[in-house]
């Protein structure tokens, strides 16, 4: 009775801890998604993506050449 | 959850793009234009630097200004859909409620980060004026940018004291280090040429921020209703 009722009280925990790593999963994936795509447009040396961003990067003050 | 993040960035990111290209075109890129013929005259005289280092500006592009203007479009949708997916997955991290109000404040946070901060050491810069090498330059403006938005979480999200001092003092470091610079004697570029375009690139971009925040919390908040 104790035994499972303790048992139930960790399985709940567990769960709440796998939920909660769950939700933390697609906050992140968008964080790194972001990143990558401002990193692309703002900071990347390729000489077609600094001219095409040129007059971007300048404008949001980024550092260019 | 991932779907209403990347449905209120989108949203969001482009409509802030989309502004804000508005006032580049309008304000800022003029001053660009402006300040590459200074760029360009100065390369003819001392032939020293010339061939590489002009062809990656201006003239590079070789095609009319309305393409340039469509690129630059292209390049500033892109940055808001970024930074608006950066900004709202920091939101949904939080676990803190979002709406239009509390976006703006977000959004001046991502101001403060990707703007104000980076512009305390390294101020926008026109073509054609001399500085430290990009390399240095981008290392310390994404270090700071990092450690900014790190700082200001802690400080404004932490519950503990010594937490919140912690995020002050990371906000305080970069600072503290200082920036990349190089001693410039003399620039081709008139210096109220380069005052204009500093304080209209901030102001554009602060007006970007508010955008993407407020628009992106008021569009997040609505699609976690349906």
């Amino acid at each position: 009775m104790i035994l499972s009722a303790s048992r139930e009280r960790s399985t709940a925990a567990a769960d709440r801890l796998r939920r909660s790593s769950y939700a933390a999963f697609p906050p992140i994936l968008a964080i790194v998604l972001g990143t990558f795509i401002v990193f692309v447009a703002g900071f990347a040396a390729p000489a077609t993506l600094h001219d095409a961003a040129h007059d971007a990067r300048h404008a949001f003050a980024l550092p260019c050449h | 959850m991932f779907g209403r993040i990347v449905g209120a960035a989108l949203i969001a990111g482009a409509a802030a793009g989309f502004f804000t290209w508005g006032a580049h075109t309008l304000k800022v890129v003029p001053l660009i234009l402006e300040a590459e013929t200074y760029e360009h005259a100065q390369a003819a005289a001392a032939h020293a630097h010339d061939a590489a280092d002009s062809s990656a500006e201006g003239q590079a592009f070789g095609s009319p200004l309305d393409r340039r203007a469509m690129v630059t479009l292209i390049a500033d949708i892109a940055l808001g859909v970024g930074f608006a997916l950066a900004l709202l997955g920091a939101i949904a991290l939080s676990g803190r409620d979002v709406d239009l109000g509390r976006g703006l404040l977000w959004g001046l946070g991502g101001f403060a980060a990707f703007s104000a901060a980076p512009a305390l050491g390294l101020p926008p810069e026109l073509p054609g004026i001399e500085s430290a090498p990009v390399l240095e330059r981008q290392i310390w403006w994404l270090a700071t940018a990092v450690c900014t938005a790190a700082g200001l979480g802690l400080l404004f999200l932490a519950r503990r004291i010594g937490f919140r001092l912690l995020g002050a003092m990371i906000v305080a470091a970069p600072h503290l280090v200082g920036a990349p610079h190089v001693q410039v004697e003399a620039s081709a570029v008139p210096a109220a040429l380069a005052a204009e375009f500093a304080a209209a690139s901030l102001v554009a971009t602060a007006l970007f921020w508010l955008i993407l925040g407020g628009l992106g919390g008021h569009v997040y908040k609505r699609l976690g209703q349906d």
